[in-house]
C-alpha cells in the first residue's frame, strides 16, 4: 500500500510556493513590475499631455535657432540651441574649476589656522567657519552680487590695485599674459616639452634615491630643468609673450582678462562658502591622524616642519580625499545657482531656452544628464587618486 | 639578600588634590600670542586686520546702515502677506508649541547623567543652549521697537520656561505621554493655522514658509529615505539596483534641476484634466525627493554601524527577517545617525532658499522684494535687507549644528 510521494518531495526540493529562491524571485518581479507600471503610467500621462498641448517629444529643437544671445561670448541669437548648451557647459566648467581652486586654497589656509597655537588666528578662523557655514550659499551669492559687486564704484572712478587689478561695478579686470609676435605657438610647444622633460628628470631622481639612498632633491632638479628649457626657448623664439595690463579708459578698460560682475559674484559666493566646509575637513583630517604618530616623529627628532611634511600631512591627505571630493561635487552643483544672478552657465541657459518656448521635459533631461556627467567625472578622478594614495595593508 | 621586587604590589600613589592649572594672564598672553618672533608678528598683523574689519562691521551695523526697511517689513519677513487679522492664529500656534516643546525638554532632564542633570536643571542651561534665539529675539525687538512685540516674545520665553518646569515634574513613567502630547500639539498647531477660515499652507510666506518647507521636507523624506537605505542594503539584487540608481541619480544632480522639474514638468505627469498641485506642494515634492536620497545615505551609515552579531543573535532567537530589521537593526541604526540627520536637516533648512527660483516668497525672496517696494527702490538697502535674512538663517542653522554636536556627545556616537 505505497502512497506515491508528490513529485517535489521525490526531487528533494520544497514546493515552488515554499521555495525561498522562487519567493525571492517573485518578490523582486512584483516590486520591479510595480515600479515599471508606475513609470509607464507617468510616461503615458506625459505623452498624452504633451500631445494635447502640441509640444513635440523629440530633440529636433536643438537644431533650431536659439533666438537669444549670450553675453560675454560670440554666441548669436541665430545660432542653434545646442551651441548655446555648449557655451553653458563651458561656463559651468570655468566657474567650477576656478571655484574649486580658490576654495581649496582658502579652505586649507583657514583649516590650518584653526589649529594654530596662536589664539587670535585660531579664533578668527573659527569665527569665519561658524559664520559662513550656517548661511545658505544662495544668500551669500546674491549678497555678493547685489550688495557688494553692483555697489562698487562705476568704471569712471574704478579703484585700481597695483595696476594689475581694476575693480568696478562692471566687473573685475585682471592682468594677463597674451601672445605677442609669431613665436607664441613654438614657445607654448617648448613649454610642454620642458614639462615632460622635467617630470622625467624628477622620476629618475626618485629612482636614483630608491636605489642608492643619496638625497634626491627631486623638486629642485625638476623645476631647474623646466626653467632652463623655458628661458632658452623664450630667448630663442624672440620674447613671444607679454604682460597685458588693464588700462583704464574713459568708458571701460582695455587689456587684461575681464570677469563679468555675475561671474565674479558667483565665484566669490561659491568659494567663500565651500572654503568654510573644506576648512572643517582639513582640520578634522589633521586631528584624525593619531597622536602616536606625532609623538613618534618628535621622538625621532624631526623638526616641526618635517613632522608635518613627512608624517602628519601624508596621512591626513588620505583621510581628506573622499569628503573633499564631495565638496568639489557640491561646488559644481551649486554653480547652478547662477540662475538667480544671470551668469550664463548651463542651468541659466536651459531656463532661458525653455522660456523661449522650447520643450521643458527634454531640456531638463539634458540638464540632468550634463550634471550627472560632471558628477561622474569628478568621482572617477577621485577614485583614481584615492586608489593611488590608499594604504596597502597586507 | 636582595628582595625580589617584581612580585611586590606597587604602592598606590595618592592623587594630589591639585586645583586646576590656571595660567596668569601675563603667561597666557605670552604663551598663546607672543611665543616667538613669527608668532608675535602674526598676532600684531592679525590684530590690526581684525580691528579694521570689526570697526567697519560695527560702523555699518550701528552708524551707516539704515534699518528702517527691515523695521517696516519685519512682519513681512516672518509671514509675508499673511492676513494681519489672522495673526492671532500664528501666535496661538507658537505659544502652544513652545509650551509643549518646553515640557518635552524638561522631561529629557531625567534622562541625562546625574552630573549633567544638575547642570541641566540650573537656570543657566537655557541661556547656554538657546543663546542664538535670545540674540534673535533681542534683534527683533530692537528692530521692531514695539513694546507689544517685546512682551509677546518675552511671553514665548516664559511659556517655554513654564513648560520646562512642568516637564521636570512629570514622573519618568509619563515621558512617553509627553512625547505623544508634543506630536499631537504639532498637529493641533497646524490646524489652528488652517482650520475654520484660517490660511491654507499654499498661501504661507516668509520665514513661516521656510520653516514649513524644511519641517515638512524632513518629516516626509525620512520614511522614504529609510526604505531606500534598507533597499540599498537588501539581499535582493533587483531592489538593490533600483535603490542605488535612485540615490545616485538624485545625488548627481543639483536641487534646482528637481525644482525646475516640479515647477515645469510635474503637471505633465499627472492624468489629463487633473488640477496641478499648488506651488508650495510642488516645491515640497522636489525637496522630499531630493532629501530622501541623502537621508538614505545617512541611514545606510547607521545600518553599517550595527554589528553583525546583533543580527546573528536575533536569528538565533528565531525572529523573522522583518522583525530583525524593525526591532533589532533599525532602532540601533537610527539612534546612531541622529546627529547626522540633524546635519541633513540643516542642509534642507538652508536649501529651502532655492524655492525662490520657482517664485515662492520664502525668507530670501521677501528680502529681495523689499528693495522693489516704492519706498525703498534705489536707496541701495540690499546689504541691510539681505543681511537680516542671512542672520535669521544663521540663527537657525547655528543652533541646530550646536544641538547636533551636543547630541553626538550625549549619545556617545563614535566613542565605542
Amino acid at each position: 500500500m505505497g502512497v506515491e510521494a508528490p513529485a517535489y518531495r521525490r526531487s528533494g526540493r520544497p514546493p515552488p510556493w515554499r521555495d525561498v529562491r522562487m519567493l525571492r524571485l517573485l518578490f523582486q518581479i512584483v516590486v520591479v513590475g510595480g515600479v515599471v507600471v508606475i513609470g509607464l503610467w507617468l510616461f503615458g500621462n506625459l505623452a498624452t499631455n504633451l500631445d494635447r498641448q502640441g509640444i513635440r517629444t523629440d530633440f529636433d529643437y536643438l537644431d533650431r535657432s536659439a533666438g537669444f544671445a549670450i553675453a560675454g561670448s560670440d554666441f548669436k541669437s541665430s545660432d542653434p540651441v545646442w551651441r548655446a548648451l555648449v557655451v553653458g557647459v563651458k561656463n559651468t566648467a570655468i566657474v567650477s574649476g576656478a571655484g574649486i581652486l580658490l576654495a581649496s586654497i582658502l579652505g586649507v589656509v583657514i583649516g590650518v589656522s584653526r589649529l594654530s597655537p596662536n589664539w587670535l588666528i585660531a579664533r578668527a578662523a573659527s569665527l569665519y567657519v561658524e559664520a559662513v557655514r550656517n548661511i545658505p550659499v544662495l544668500v551669500i551669492i546674491i549678497f555678493m552680487y547685489i550688495a557688494v559687486i553692483l555697489k562698487l564704484p562705476s568704471i569712471g572712478n574704478a579703484s585700481e590695485l597695483f595696476g594689475i587689478l581694476v575693480i568696478s561695478n562692471s566687473g573685475l579686470v585682471v592682468a594677463s599674459v597674451e601672445a605677442a609676435g609669431g613665436g607664441a605657438p613654438l614657445f607654448a610647444a617648448s613649454l610642454a616639452v620642458a614639462a615632460v622633460v622635467a617630470v622625467v628628470v624628477l622620476i629618475r631622481r626618485t629612482r636614483r634615491f630608491d636605489r642608492t639612498g643619496q638625497p634626491h632633491h627631486r623638486v629642485l632638479w625638476g623645476a631647474g630643468t623646466f626653467l632652463i628649457i623655458a628661458v632658452v626657448a623664450f630667448v630663442a623664439t624672440g620674447t613671444p609673450v607679454a604682460m597685458s595690463l588693464p588700462q583704464r579708459q574713459e568708458f571701460g578698460v582695455t587689456g587684461g582678462i575681464r570677469m563679468s560682475p555675475e561671474f565674479a559674484a558667483l565665484l566669490a559666493g561659491l568659494f567663500i562658502y565651500t572654503a568654510s566646509h573644506i576648512a572643517e575637513i582639513v582640520r578634522g583630517s589633521i586631528l584624525a591622524v593619531s597622536r602616536g604618530q606625532s609623538e613618534a616623529a618628535r621622538a625621532l627628532g624631526l623638526t616641526e616642519f618635517q613632522r608635518y611634511r613627512f608624517v602628519v600631512l601624508p596621512q591626513a591627505l588620505r583621510i581628506m580625499i573622499p569628503p573633499l571630493a564631495n565638496q568639489y561635487l557640491n561646488l559644481t552643483k551649486n554653480s547652478s545657482l547662477a540662475v538667480f544672478i544671470a551668469y550664463p552657465e548651463i542651468t541659466r541657459i536651459t531656463r532661458i531656452a525653455i522660456g523661449q518656448g522650447n520643450p521643458a521635459p527634454q531640456g531638463i533631461l539634458i540638464l540632468m544628464g550634463i550634471y550627472l556627467f560632471f558628477s561622474l567625472t569628478i568621482s572617477a578622478i577621485t577614485n583614481l587618486v584615492n586608489r593611488r594614495l590608499t594604504y596597502v595593508t597586507s | 639578600m636582595a628582595t625580589d621586587t617584581s612580585t611586590l604590589e606597587p604602592l598606590p600613589i595618592p592623587e594630589p588634590d591639585r586645583p586646576a592649572y590656571r595660567a596668569k594672564p601675563k603667561d597666557w598672553v605670552r604663551e598663546n600670542l607672543f611665543s616667538g618672533p613669527v608668532n608675535s608678528i602674526v598676532t600684531i598683523v592679525g590684530a590690526l586686520v581684525i580691528a579694521f574689519l570689526a570697526y567697519r562691521a560695527l560702523r555699518f551695523l550701528f552708524v551707516t546702515a539704515r534699518w528702517e526697511a527691515v523695521h517696516v517689513n519685519l512682519t513681512n519677513y516672518m509671514v509675508g502677506g499673511f492676513p494681519r487679522d489672522e495673526l492671532w492664529r500664528l501666535w496661538a500656534a507658537v505659544y502652544l508649541l513652545t509650551l509643549l516643546g518646553g515640557m518635552r525638554w524638561g522631561v529629557s532632564v531625567h534622562r541625562t547623567r546625574p552630573t549633567d542633570g544638575r547642570a541641566e536643571a540650573s537656570w543657566r542651561a537655557p541661556l547656554r543652549r538657546f543663546w542664538p534665539f535670545i540674540v534673535f529675539a533681542l534683534v527683533v525687538v530692537g528692530l521692531s521697537a514695539s513694546p507689544v512685540t517685546a512682551a509677546a516674545l518675552l511671553g514665548v520665553g516664559m511659556t517655554a520656561f513654564i513648560g520646562r518646569v512642568a516637564g521636570i515634574r512629570v514622573p519618568p513613567r509619563g515621558v512617553r505621554w509627553v512625547t505623544i502630547l508634543f506630536i499631537l500639539g504639532c498637529v493641533a498647531a497646524f490646524e489652528v493655522m488652517v482650520a475654520f477660515g484660517g490660511v491654507p499652507y499654499p498661501d504661507w510666506r516668509g520665514l513661516m514658509l521656510t520653516l514649513f518647507l524644511s519641517l515638512g521636507g524632513i518629516l516626509l523624506s525620512f520614511p522614504l529615505g529609510v526604505l531606500l537605505a534598507l533597499g540599498r542594503r537588501s539581499t535582493f539584487p533587483a531592489i538593490r539596483a533600483l535603490s542605488v540608481a535612485y540615490i545616485e541619480l538624485i545625488r548627481g544632480v543639483p536641487l534646482i534641476t528637481l525644482l525646475f522639474m516640479a515647477f515645469l514638468v510635474l503637471g505633465f505627469f499627472l492624468p489629463p484634466g487633473t488640477q496641478t498641485p499648488s506651488l508650495v506642494a510642488r516645491a515640497l515634492i522636489a525637496f522630499v525627493l531630493f532629501t530622501a536620497a541623502y537621508v538614505a545615505e545617512v541611514v545606510r551609515g547607521g545600518l553599517q554601524a550595527v554589528p553583525n552579531e546583533q543580527v546573528e543573535a536575533a536569528q538565533a532567537l528565531g525572529l523573522s527577517p522583518v522583525k530583525i530589521t524593525a526591532l533589532i537593526v533599525l532602532p540601533q541604526a537610527l539612534r546612531a545617525v541622529i546627529p547626522a540627520m540633524v546635519g541633513q536637516f540643516i542642509s534642507l533648512f538652508k536649501d529651502t532658499s532655492l524655492a525662490a527660483s520657482i517664485g515662492l516668497a520664502e525668507l530670501l525672496r521677501v528680502a529681495e522684494q523689499i528693495n522693489g517696494q516704492p519706498r525703498f527702490t534705489g536707496h541701495g538697502l540690499q546689504a541691510e535687507t539681505l543681511g537680516f535674512a542671512a542672520f535669521v538663517f544663521w540663527v537657525g542653522a547655528y543652533w541646530m549644528s550646536k544641538t547636533s554636536q551636543r547630541l553626538e556627545k550625549r549619545l556617545g556616537v563614535g566613542e565605542r
